[in-house]
């Protein structure tokens, strides 16, 4: 390569975010073939279950819109359809707060992961009006029901005149468009984020058995429970890490070989 | 065909204190508890993998 293409490659954006991307998230961190050991749980699963779920909603929605209201009220096709679009909301929220669960008692945020929670927790805040708007678009008396009882609440907190459920085009836009493309750009971040920073290890057990111990032989001599309590984020974060860093490799957390374990 | 469930009546309601739930809503928050006890509790199944061990 030439002096003069070096330096044009060296200006070039397209180069430069290419290089920035590859740092950040570089190919075996993005794909990677192998999770630690500690993931050898149920409660992990939720998070790709809210995917799948996800991916399900969006499929069946998608054919929903192409075909429209009449079709999905009066073929048998359209309501195979249109309970396929109501069960996958129905499982992408249940196992979503499930994840939400697991994570939250995990504190899923140590370790420089809360960028992570944040995008997860804001996705769950977007995806409520997102299905919102799809009970008010299903062009029912169901639909008209909730519109109007829903349009009072919204008239109550003043934003009555800009997000006005009566108005079935302005509901189905957010429902198609607006909230999904929202969710989905969230959950692409949600899970690009873990991707960078893997998912959070559990609390270390040991850190804490000396603490409870000496609670439970030295009696008045032992810390009381609230110098106890104290003391636990700081053993916690003990095993935190900055952005980007690996993690400690702890017994924990690791198969006995050092190997990840294989997955699928 | 008949429903399964016949749901042309108002929902039922659990109502204690200030807890006012439609009891479909209230089973299917069992439910998510239950299953969140069970993720927490039921083993997960283990690959045989040779690890080489020593």
């Amino acid at each position: 390569m030439s002096a003069t293409t070096d330096r044009s490659a060296r200006k070039n954006w397209t180069v430069e975010l290419r290089k920035r991307a590859v740092a950040a998230l570089p190919p075996e961190k993005l794909l990677p073939d192998g999770q630690p050991a500690y993931l050898s749980s149920w409660i992990y699963v939720f998070g790709v279950l809210s995917l799948a779920s996800l991916v399900v909603l969006i499929g069946s929605g998608s054919i929903l819109a192409l075909k429209g209201p009449t079709w999905w009220h009066v073929t048998g096709i359209g309501h195979f359809f249109n309970s396929m679009h109501l069960w996958s909301v129905e499982l992408f929220f249940f196992f979503m707060v499930i994840h939400l669960w697991g994570k939250y008692w995990m504190a899923a945020w140590r370790g420089g992961r809360k960028r992570t929670w944040i995008t997860g927790a804001v996705t769950f805040l977007v995806a409520i009006p997102c299905a919102l708007t799809g009970y008010v678009s299903q062009q029912n008396f169901d639909s008209q029901w909730i519109s109007t009882q829903a349009k009072d609440a919204m008239n109550a907190t003043g934003i009555g005149a800009f997000f006005n459920l009566l108005d079935f085009g302005q509901m189905y836009s957010y429902h198609i468009y607006l909230l999904p493309v929202a969710v989905v750009a969230l959950v692409v971040g949600h899970v690009l984020l873990v991707r960078k920073h893997g998912i959070v290890p559990p609390f270390i057990l040991d850190e804490h058995q000396p603490i409870l111990a000496a609670a439970a032989t030295d009696g008045a001599a032992a810390a009381p429970p609230a110098e106890a309590e104290a003391e636990r984020p700081a053993a916690a974060e003990a095993t935190d890490v900055p952005d980007g860093q690996p993690q400690p490799a702890t017994e924990a957390e690791t198969p006995p070989t050092g190997e990840p374990e294989p997955t699928g | 065909m008949a429903a399964v469930f016949n749901l042309n009546h108002p929902p039922h309601i659990a109502h204690w204190h200030f807890i006012y739930l439609s009891v479909p809503n209230l089973v299917v928050i069992v439910v998510m508890l239950v299953v969140f006890a069970l993720a927490i509790l039921v083993p997960f199944p283990k690959h045989n993998v040779d690890r080489g061990s020593s």
